[in-house]
C-alpha cells in the first residue's frame, strides 16, 4: 500500500519540552525503525500524548529535534498522518472527509475516488459513504479517522490512544484495522496505556514515566525484564507514583 | 385610540392593495441593505476569519476593537461617510452624496464588523476543534481559513442575517448620506421618521409592519436553518 521508499528511521534526539516553565518531556532519545508496530507505553501524564506529538511535528521541541533519515523523498510531513482519541470529523460527508484528506495532499480527482472507495471498503464504511460523518457513532468515526490515514497510505501512522473510549468490540474492529494497515506497510506508532492491547497490538515498547523514557525494549522483554522499578510496577498493575 | 386603529386598517390597506409607492420604498430598502451586506460579506469574512486563525502582537486589542465596532451608532457612520463624500470631502468629485450608492457605503461601514467580528468567533470555535486535524493533513493557512469558512457555513448565514438585520433598521447613516429624498433614496426607515412627523401614520404604519414581518423572516430563517444544520451535521 505504501508507496516505494520510505521515511523511516525517526530518530528522536535529546527532546525536551517545557510548558509555562515545566519540564514535561525530559532528554527522550529514541531511534524507530520501520516494520514492529511501537506502543508508547506509560501512566496517564507520562508524556505519551507530547511525544507522539513531537514526532508528528504538532509541537516543537523547546529543546532537541526529531529526524527522519529516509533520503531523497520529499518533505517528510507529507507521508505521515495522526489518528487522535477524539475523531476530528469535518461537517461533510464521510466519503467528502476522506477525499479533503487527500486533496490536500495533491491526489488527483479519479485517484481520490478510488482511494475514498477503496478505503471506505476496507473499514466496512462503504454505506455510510454520503452519511454526514459528525451523526456517524463513535466507533464509526474512529473507524472513518482510520479510512482516511489508510486512504493517504502513510509511511507512518501515529495513532494517539485510539481506543480509549470505546467498548470491547469496537475496539476489537478498530485493532484489526490497526494491524491491516501494518501489513499494508505502515509503520504503527501508537500511545496507550492498556497492557492487553500491548500485547495483542505492539512489536516493541518506549515506556514513559513523569516525562522520561525508562524503557525501549521489545514487548517480551517489558513483561518478563523490565530495568525500571516504574516499568515493573506498571506491569504487574501495581501503583507507582 | 381610534385613529390607531384606523392608521392600521388603513396600513393593511396600502400592503395588501400593494400600494406603488410603499413598493418602491420596500424594493430600494431591499436593494440597499443587501448590497450592503454582501460587500460586507466580502470584506467581513475573510478578514473575520484570517484573525481568528492568525497569532500577532495585538491581536487581542484588534479583537476587542472589532467587538466594540458591533455596536458603531448609525449616526456617526452617517456623519464620517457624509463628510468623506461631500464636495468638499476628499471622494467629493465622485459626486456619490444622496445616492443609493451613498447609502450603501455607509451599511456597508456599520455591518462590516459585526459579520468580521461574528465570522472570527465562528471561525474561532471550529479552529479550537479542527486545529490538529488539519495540521497533520498538512493544510496551509490558506487552506485552513477557507475549510474553517465552509464547515462554519450555516453559522456565517446567521451571521449574514444578523447583519441584514441591522442594515435595514437603522435610520440614522442612510438618513444622513441619503437625505430621504422621494424617489431617490427613500428607505423604509427613513420614510417612517418623515411619514410621523407629516402625521401619515398610516404609511408610517405600514412600512412599520412590513419591517417587523422582514425582522420575523429574519430571524426565523436563522433558527432553522441553524436547526436543520445540527441535526444534519453535527
Amino acid at each position: 500500500m505504501s508507496r516505494p521508499g520510505t521515511i523511516l528511521p525517526l530518530e528522536a534526539r535529546d527532546l525536551c519540552f517545557e510548558a509555562d516553565g515545566t519540564r514535561l518531556i525530559k532528554n527522550i532519545s529514541f531511534t524507530l525503525q520501520a516494520g514492529p508496530k511501537t506502543a508508547i507505553l506509560g501512566a496517564n501524564g507520562a508524556g505519551k500524548s507530547l511525544l507522539l506529538r513531537l514526532c508528528h511535528g504538532l509541537i516543537q521541541p523547546t529543546s532537541g529535534e526529531v529526524a527522519w533519515h529516509g533520503a531523497g523523498l520529499g518533505d517528510p510531513a507529507l507521508r505521515q498522518a495522526m489518528v487522535f482519541q477524539r475523531p476530528v470529523m469535518l461537517r461533510r460527508s464521510a466519503a467528502e472527509n476522506v477525499a479533503y484528506a487527500l486533496k490536500l495532499r495533491g491526489i488527483d480527482r479519479e485517484e481520490r475516488r478510488a482511494r475514498v472507495e477503496e478505503a471506505l471498503k476496507r473499514t466496512r464504511l462503504n454505506r455510510h459513504a454520503n452519511r454526514p460523518a459528525r451523526v456517524l457513532s463513535f466507533g464509526e468515526q474512529q473507524r472513518l479517522a482510520l479510512a482516511r490515514a489508510w486512504a493517504l497510505r502513510p509511511d507512518i501512522l501515529f495513532l494517539d490512544e485510539p481506543t480509549a473510549s470505546l467498548d470491547p468490540s469496537v475496539t476489537r474492529t478498530i485493532e484489526e484495522l490497526i494491524l491491516a494497515l501494518h501489513e499494508a506497510g505502515t509503520k504503527i506508532v501508537m500511545t496507550t496505556h492498556d497492557l492487553g492491547q500491548v500485547r495483542r497490538i505492539a512489536d516493541e515498547v518506549l515506556f514513559l514515566h513523569r516525562g522520561r523514557l525508562l524503557e525501549h525494549s521489545s514487548v517480551e522483554d517489558l513483561f518478563e525484564h523490565a530495568k525500571s522499578d516504574a516499568a515493573r510496577a506498571f506491569v504487574a498493575g501495581d501503583l507507582f507514583w | 385610540m381610534i385613529d390607531f386603529f384606523d392608521a392600521f386598517g388603513a396600513a393593511f390597506a396600502l400592503i395588501v392593495g400593494m400600494d406603488r409607492d410603499l413598493a418602491e420604498i420596500v424594493w430600494l430598502s431591499l436593494r440597499v441593505s443587501l448590497t450592503a451586506v454582501a460587500f460586507a460579506a466580502l470584506i467581513g469574512f475573510p478578514l473575520g476569519a484570517a484573525i481568528a486563525i492568525s497569532r500577532f502582537p495585538g491581536r487581542q486589542a484588534i479583537v476587542v476593537a472589532l467587538n466594540s465596532l458591533m455596536g458603531l451608532p448609525p449616526v456617526v457612520v452617517g456623519l464620517i461617510v457624509f463628510l468623506l463624500l461631500s464636495r468638499a470631502g476628499p471622494f467629493g468629485v465622485l459626486g456619490l452624496l444622496f445616492t443609493p450608492t451613498a447609502m450603501v457605503i455607509a451599511q456597508t461601514i456599520l455591518i462590516t464588523p459585526i459579520i468580521a467580528a461574528l465570522a472570527r468567533q465562528t471561525v474561532e470555535d471550529l479552529l479550537t476543534e479542527y486545529d490538529e486535524q488539519l495540521r497533520s493533513l498538512g493544510a496551509g493557512p490558506l487552506t485552513t481559513l477557507q475549510t474553517l469558512l465552509w464547515d462554519g457555513r450555516f453559522r456565517m448565514l446567521t451571521t449574514l442575517l444578523a447583519g441584514f438585520g441591522r442594515a435595514t433598521a437603522e435610520v440614522g447613516a442612510v438618513m444622513i448620506v441619503g437625505g430621504n429624498i422621494d424617489h431617490v433614496t427613500r428607505v423604509m426607515t427613513t420614510a417612517i421618521a418623515l411619514e410621523l412627523s407629516k402625521g401619515d401614520l398610516a404609511l408610517a404604519l405600514g412600512l412599520g409592519i412590513i419591517l417587523i414581518t422582514l425582522s420575523l423572516c429574519v430571524n426565523g430563517t436563522a433558527f432553522v436553518v441553524n436547526d436543520l444544520a445540527s441535526r444534519r451535521y453535527g
